[in-house]
């Protein structure tokens, strides 16, 4: 068994802290919460101090926070239906776009790989896509494929097909058709008997991980037309299938799940305070892999875990969010 | 709300009379642990949206549909519809739900179900009423959050 050690507590949000994202560089960490706040934390040795506070971007509480990949913008996902983009032209971060049309809360956000497009979905049951050009957003396309609340939207690591996660039990993977410019669903992954709360991409891009009230996590495998082991596909376009089911050690609703794109560790947040690790198994068949828990961190907060993600840069480096108002970093040791 | 009642003449029940306070529950160097019975004291004087009666006299709540595990702070309370139909079960559950969320520590991991098989919508109002962010986002609705008060604001 790995051990998880904790390096800093952050405490700085009043309320619950719903998400932390880390920069791209790994360099700094954004929280946000019911405060309707957004803090950006940063190392000020030996600590990790307050750098920046974000306030009056949202009347409501601030569901998600994601940087850009270039790490020059924030957006962030708000209850109050809008989504805001941040920047720091100025010398310092300010609100200088909203994203209006959701009928009601934002739930999640996400920018595409290149930076281009933003998802974002809502409790209106949608995925819209928005165009970045110079600072201005364009609506894209307004998905209505979802029967209820979208969870988590969460983009292709190196590709435009976009994943969201619902409260109607399903995922579906969603990319533009280049004959039209539609945007269109090109897959429903059916296997989760509640809620999936959130997804993770592997490295690769060609397995997803979700995680779900039904207190499971399953492991998704692409198959593309002509696959080695003959699994059928129509219509030319990839199938996902459900390769793997991880049951029987999360007790409560897991709200979340990162897939470590530097090590393959995937962490989970789980409304019983505890944060888990599991690692693919190193005999593991592609087509029926198999995971351990390598680490389960009892009371790693006082309060549901919301939020889990791995520093995209520095291996073993993991920062979560809590209801009891903290943000945490941890490092994991093998 | 609607204009006319649901279920216009909903049965009544008993209340159960007042807790006695034992010397024990006195002695301030004893650890007393929450109980099923406490926690019913909680919600048995919740208003019902519809009804100038309260929670326990329509038999909503009773103390036996609540259990508690101190050790592991969970508590799961089953709440009874009056009607299978009842359009107020949400609302019913939701409010049980805020009480307990504003009177207990934050500790406890609380439950708020529907009796299984007193409810045409059980499913549905049971995933709504377990969905935390939905149950967030709820209490930022004024009106919602009003009538929430309402309910559970204890009559004099």
């Amino acid at each position: 068994m790995g051990t998880l050690e904790l390096k800093h507590t952050l405490s700085g949000h009043r309320g619950r802290v719903w998400n932390v994202c880390w920069h791209s560089k790994g360099t700094c960490l954004a929280s946000s919460g019911e405060d309707k706040t957004i803090i950006i934390w940063g190392p000020q040795e030996p600590k990790w101090v307050i750098k920046t506070i974000l306030t009056e971007g949202h009347t409501r509480t601030i569901r998600e926070v994601a940087w850009s990949p270039c790490g020059n913008y924030i957006a962030s996902a708000s209850f109050d239906a809008t989504t805001a983009v941040w920047d720091k032209k100025s010398g310092q971060f300010e609100c200088n776009a909203t994203l209006e049309g959701h009928e009601n809360e934002v739930k999640s956000v996400s920018w595409s790989s290149s930076g281009q497009l933003l998802a974002t979905c809502s409790r209106d049951k949608s995925v819209w896509i928005w165009e970045v050009n110079d600072d201005e957003y364009e609506c894209a396309a307004v998905i209505n494929a979802h029967t209820q609340d979208v969870k988590k939207v969460r983009w292709h690591p190196t590709e435009e097909i976009v994943a969201s996660a619902s409260y109607d039990n399903t995922v579906k993977l969603f990319k533009e058709d280049a004959a039209d410019s539609d945007w269109s669903c090109v897959a429903t992954l059916s296997s989760h008997t509640s809620t999936v709360w959130s997804l993770a991409w592997d490295k690769s891009g060609n397995r997803i991980a979700t995680c779900s009230d039904d207190q499971t996590v399953k492991i998704w495998q692409e198959y593309k037309p002509g696959n080695e082991p003959g699994i059928a596909t129509t219509n030319n376009e990839p199938v996902w299938k459900c390769v793997c089911t991880i049951s029987g050690y999360h007790t409560r609703t897991i709200y979340d799940i990162d897939w470590c794109k530097t090590t393959g560790l995937l962490v989970t947040a789980c409304g019983d305070d505890i944060i888990r690790i599991f690692k693919e198994d190193n005999d593991s068949d592609p087509h029926q892999p198999s995971f351990t828990m390598v680490c389960s961190m009892d009371n790693a907060h006082t309060q549901d875990v919301n939020c889990v993600q791995w520093n995209p840069i520095l291996p073993g480096q993991l920062a979560s969010a809590s209801d009891d108002g903290l943000v945490k970093i941890w490092f994991y040791n093998e | 709300m609607a204009d006319t009642l649901e279920n216009i003449n909903p049965k009544l029940y008993r209340k159960i009379d007042d807790r006695q306070v034992t010397a024990h529950d006195e002695d301030e160097d004893v650890a007393d642990e929450f109980d099923t019975r406490e926690i019913f004291d909680l919600i048995r004087n919740i208003n019902d949206p519809e009804h100038p009666l309260t929670l326990e006299e329509l038999n909503v709540v009773e103390q036996n549909l609540i259990e508690i595990d101190n050790e592991a702070n969970k508590i799961h309370v089953k709440f009874t519809p009056t009607i299978p139909h009842c359009s107020m079960a949400t609302l019913i559950g939701l409010s049980i739900r805020v009480q307990l969320l504003r009177a207990l520590p934050s500790r406890f991991k609380v439950n708020v179900e529907i009796t299984p098989g007193t409810h045409m919508s059980e499913a549905a109002v049971n995933k709504q009423l377990a969905d935390k962010e939905r149950v967030a986002a709820a209490l930022e609705n004024n009106h919602l959050l009003e009538v929430i008060n309402q309910c559970v604001g204890i009559k004099c």
